[in-house]
């Protein structure tokens, strides 16, 4: 009988446990590791950068107002989420997020390439009241972001975290950030072409229409009118040899 | 345990294992379960013959069909445009009044055009293209860039202050913000545009206020007020206000300009459904 083989496992919990760990690794060998050497995991496409320091503020009160929670950031594959969002979304798009925003639950739109499809203005009426431009949305209001300064004193130092664990913001970036996060909303500012050059296509000017100062508003708003915006489909083939 | 034990009462072997006296007995899985596992796996090596399956160091298994979830939404993509070929292609080809011209191309038009606009145009201009404070009502008489079929098509494509090369664009000066007008003088003004249609104002006040508009206004919105499409000038007169008509507002505007945005569509819809979109909003009620 095969009782007697087995009684080792059976009878001594560590052993038990150490089998354990020992099979369920090969399965973990077996379908994770190959994603960091499989060529088709992450696409090579042309056009995305780091965020700039304004546009990472603004992932940052997206993900501490939870916007995660009703909005996904990811176009299935799917015939009428590709109609209606634009191409489906790529793995490439999201290698700078740490976390990913994908989502899994849809109250509000998918928000992958929501950028530039509405106007700033828009976007700031809509963030203070929902039903001022939608009155059909059950979308809370979030009206303090306009009122609020942002705090950005760690902006550096958030970019050097990030590169650490592997967002290749270089030394220019990271030593001129709190210069890029203010250039951004101000187009006579003479850091606005430098930024520029560091972080192509990015969209400088006054996002919240309040000169003032730079607020949470600002910040969240250029987030989402880069969103989708990076990559350039012109030059991706997806039947590419390591696309499919 | 040397030898298998056989339970006297069933005459099966037992496992061998006890508890408190009580055996377990040593019986076959059922015959069906069995040949279910063996089904599974029979089917198992044949999807991985036939679907991408085994991950590979820097590549993985193709399968025999060739499946990806890429080429899926593609060809189905491709299937929606033949089943539609018979209208997108004639709208391709035809010009604007041409696609309004054939009943078949404009049905087709109005239902394509109205589902584009639920999508994109209704956050801004609202389901019924009633418009909001700052984006203009479409069913109405009042176009500040044309309502023509080719003046919303163009507007459509490469939308106002939207960054495009062709973008429609003017700007109105901030006469109070940056202080070209005193606020007495922006306060006259406000009364002459008051009364240009018809509000209630100070007529010693709109006396003053006209010639403040005929020296900083006029060259845009024109002598009468009626505006100029081909600036995009609004008409003063109608009474129709996109950014309010209150004293307060209109003030307002004077005072810090108002520049609203609409995205440029050209390369974010395909030049089909924007055709189809500028012949739905045509339709609305104020085309002209």
């Amino acid at each position: 009988m095969s009782w007697e083989k087995h009684k080792i496992f059976e009878t001594n919990s560590i052993i038990l446990l150490i089998g354990i760990l020992v099979v369920v690794s090969i399965g973990g060998i077996v379908e994770i590791a190959p994603l960091f050497w499989l060529k088709s995991t992450v696409e090579k496409v042309q056009g995305m950068r780091p965020y700039t320091p304004l546009e990472l503020a603004g992932r940052d009160i997206y993900v501490r107002e939870g916007c995660y929670l009703c909005h996904s950031q990811m176009i299935r594959s799917l015939r009428d989420e590709v109609e209606r969002y634009g191409h489906y979304s790529l793995a490439a798009e999201s290698i700078y997020d740490h976390p990913f925003q994908w989502g899994s639950k849809r109250t509000g739109p998918d928000l992958a390439r929501v950028g530039g499809k509405y106007s700033d203005e828009w976007h700031v009426l809509h963030m203070k009241d929902p039903r001022a431009v939608v009155p059909e949305s059950i979308m809370p209001g979030y009206p303090w972001l306009a009122e609020r300064r942002l705090e950005a004193k760690d902006i550096a130092a958030n970019l050097s975290t990030l590169r650490a664990i592997g967002v290749p913001y270089s030394d220019e970036m990271i030593e001129n950030a709190a210069a890029d996060l203010k250039a951004q909303v101000d187009p006579d500012d003479d850091g606005a072409d430098a930024l520029q050059q560091r972080y192509p296509k990015s969209q400088v000017r006054q996002f919240d229409n309040n000169p003032e100062f730079i607020s949470e508003m600002d910040a969240l708003v250029a987030y989402l009118q880069m969103l989708g915006t990076l990559v350039d489909f012109a030059t991706f083939d997806a039947s590419g040899p390591n696309l499919r | 345990m040397a030898k298998p034990e056989i339970d006297s009462v069933t005459g099966v072997e037992t496992t061998g294992h006890e508890w408190d006296g009580i055996k377990e007995l040593n019986k076959p899985l059922p015959k069906w379960w069995l040949w279910v596992l063996y089904a599974s796996i029979i089917w198992s090596v044949a999807y991985w013959i036939a679907m991408p399956s085994w991950p590979l160091i820097a590549d993985y298994t193709r399968g025999v069909l060739g499946y990806s979830q890429r080429t899926v939404v593609a060809k189905s993509l491709e299937d929606a445009r033949a089943a539609q070929s018979r209208f997108l292609d004639r709208i391709a080809a035809a010009d604007l009044a041409g696609i309004k011209a054939d009943p078949e191309l404009l049905q087709f038009s109005l239902a394509g055009g109205a589902a584009a606009f639920g999508d994109n145009c209704a956050p801004c201009h609202g389901r019924g293209a009633q418009g909001a404070i700052g984006y203009p009502n479409l069913n109405d008489d009042v176009w500040l860039w044309g309502g023509t079929l080719d003046d919303i098509h163009k507007t459509l494509n490469v939308g106002i202050r939207s960054g495009h090369p062709d973008t429609r664009d003017n700007a109105m000066p901030a006469f109070g913000r940056d202080q070209i007008l005193e606020p007495a003088q922006i306060s006259d003004v406000t009364d002459y545009v008051l009364s240009l249609s018809g509000g209630e104002a100070n007529a010693e006040a709109a006396a003053r206020g006209k010639e403040i508009f005929a020296e900083q206004c006029a060259a845009c919105h024109g002598e009468d007020g009626k505006g100029n499409i081909e600036l995009g000038s609004p008409n003063l007169t109608d009474g129709l206000w996109l950014y309010g008509g209150s004293r307060n507002e209109i003030a307002d505007s004077i005072r810090n300009s108002r520049a609203g945005v609409m995205p440029a569509w050209e390369g974010r819809l395909s030049p089909e459904t924007i055709k189809q979109l500028a012949v739905f909003v045509h339709s609305l009620g104020g085309g002209q």
